[in-house]
């Protein structure tokens, strides 16, 4: 994976929103294989909107997300909103055998080595014990752990990660990322929705800093600035109504190389 | 004793008949309330029957009081309704349960009318009420097949459908089968209401399908368990109803759902999972 130079996700003159009224717009830019981004910004700069976008769930107002040569199956999306019943009755194993579904499908079964990826992806999280559990009798913690085993298993080439670390404690964070960082050093993409900062500094090479546009891309250290951070909690205004049409060509933001 | 159980069946066609209807019945229809009630859409499988009535009056003005003819019409409004409240809530403001809820009122009043103005009240109890006691060969057999249409259906989309339940946005991202597998399975449960509302009538043919699989929720927790405790609950019910109903001389389609009923409230007391007497017992808690 990490052989390959071009670029995973490119993104011409974007623009992402909800009934004509963009959440982002004009983003360009590319993430390259291998990268590991963090992606901030203020409540309602469109983070979720910009990961939606690029996993096909949202249809661009204008421009265009390409993933060059990635299909479906080659990107994994942990979503915020989890829509996710946990009062269903499944149990833990069987949650996390889901990230099989492209190698099982519809009727494929687990054979030995399926249910030895599943166990060792339990393992990994620390989740052995709780296998035969039902996921209704999870701690907060325990269930994101359950979702990161599940993406182990997808075994995907993009990993986006829409703020995974919500209302987890300092242990599971500190287990979490040593995952993400070993998806990093396996040469695959992944791209995170953060709010700690400090979080970022320490772990993220790379930075996008969203404010309904992009504020500043590039290397962690020059993008979280403090001039960045007032500028994008100056850009990220309340939903208007009477908003008038966006006449804006080209995207005005910092652009920071590498 | 024994005698008393068995001797109407054996001495009785129409109470063969009904058994067996009511069996096959109770073999398709308890699944798919399972998978309702898990998805919370309870409350759906209320609203589509109502929605199949206005197809079978029509069915009925077409070709008479014939099995066939009002069952084809009630598939059709049932899926026409489901699909159009489906069309609506991806399209405007209104949420499913909302358009759901307009066009069955809509279905159902325009079903009364049709009934009402061309037909007499007696066709209307029939189609409301159901005849179990009066099920032709042609409507066992109808029966049986959506029954075992409905099993083989369910078993194909087994995994899309639980994931569709658990997680859908998981589901969507991993796959396309996301919105066909919800109309299939919106297909499956008009299917057995259709199947159903011959012997049990459009009103209480969702009795079979939810009441058992309501009533398993007190007894199993993973979902292959649930399927079989709810379709014991329904055979049991089934069996139950029509005795009651021989020897009480009472009618047949309520005395089978008030039995499932029963079965539904002695669970939520006795239930192995959460029922309330074990709660009021004083029991001191594991050590982990």
């Amino acid at each position: 994976m990490t052989t390959d130079k071009r670029p995973a996700i490119d993104f011409r003159d974007l623009t992402l929103g909800y009934d004509r009224h963009p959440a982002v717009h004009h983003i360009s830019g590319e993430v390259a294989r291998g990268e590991l981004l963090a992606l901030v910004g203020p409540n309602g700069a469109g983070k979720s909107t910009l990961l939606k976008g690029i996993v096909g769930q949202l249809k661009p107002l204008s421009g265009t997300v390409s993933l060059d040569g990635l299909e479906r199956r080659d990107i994994a999306y942990l979503p915020q909103q989890v829509e996710i019943d946990r009062t269903f009755p499944i149990t833990v194993f069987d949650a996390v055998a889901m990230g099989l579904w492209h190698d099982i499908g519809m009727w494929g079964g687990l054979d030995q080595a399926r249910s030895t990826a599943v166990a060792n992806a339990l393992r990994t999280l620390g989740l052995q014990d709780l296998a035969q559990r039902g996921v209704g009798a999870l701690s907060g913690g325990q269930f994101q752990r359950v979702l990161f085993a599940r993406l182990l298993l997808q075994n995907a080439a993009v990993i986006l990660l829409d703020e995974p670390f919500r209302a987890v404690d300092a242990k599971t964070i500190e287990d979490l990322l040593h995952i993400i960082k070993r998806w990093h050093a396996e040469g695959r993409t992944v791209i995170a929705a953060l709010h700690d900062f400090d979080q970022v500094r320490a772990h993220f090479p790379r930075t996008l800093l969203l404010a309904r546009e992009v504020v500043a891309w590039g290397p962690t250290k020059q993008v979280l600035t403090p001039k960045h951070l007032a500028k994008s909690r100056q850009l990220v205004e309340a939903w208007d109504e009477q908003a008038e049409i966006c006449e804006r060509g080209e995207d005005a933001s910092e652009r920071i190389s590498a | 004793m024994i005698h008393a159980l068995i001797d109407p069946f054996v001495e009785f066609a129409f109470m063969r008949r009904a058994l067996v209807g009511c069996l096959a019945l109770s073999l398709g229809a308890p699944p798919v309330g399972v998978f309702l009630v898990l998805r919370r859409l309870s409350l759906m499988g209320d609203a589509m029957s109502h929605a199949i009535l206005p197809g079978a009056a029509i069915g009925y003005l077409v070709a008479g009081l014939s099995v066939s003819a009002m069952s084809l019409g009630g598939f059709i409004a049932g899926i026409a309704v489901a699909l159009l409240a489906g069309l609506v809530a991806r399209t405007t403001v209104l949420r499913e349960d909302a358009s759901l809820a307009a066009f069955y009122l809509l279905s159902l009043s325009l079903g009364v009318l049709i009934v009402s103005v061309k037909g007499n009240s007696i066709d209307l109890l029939h189609v409301l009420f159901g005849t179990v006691l009066a099920l032709d060969d042609q409507a066992l057999i109808l029966i049986a097949s959506i029954a075992t249409l409905s099993m083989v259906a369910l078993a194909i989309i087994y995994r899309p459908l639980v994931l569709e339940c658990f997680d859908p946005n998981f589901l969507r991202t991993v796959s396309p089968l996301s919105s066909p597998t919800h109309f299939l399975f919106l297909v499956l449960v008009v299917m057995n209401l259709v199947g159903g509302f011959q012997a049990l009538g459009t009103l209480m043919v969702v009795g079979i399908m939810l009441l058992p699989a309501i009533t398993a929720r007190f007894w199993a927790q993973d979902i292959s368990m649930l399927i079989v405790a709810a379709v014991a609950s329904a055979f049991a019910a089934s069996t139950v109803g029509l005795l009651l109903s021989y020897y009480a001389n009472l009618p047949t389609g309520p005395a089978i759902i008030l039995t499932s009923g029963a079965g539904y409230l002695l669970s939520m007391l006795l239930g192995s999972r959460g029922g309330v007497l074990w709660q009021l017992l004083p029991r001191k808690h594991l050590e982990a």
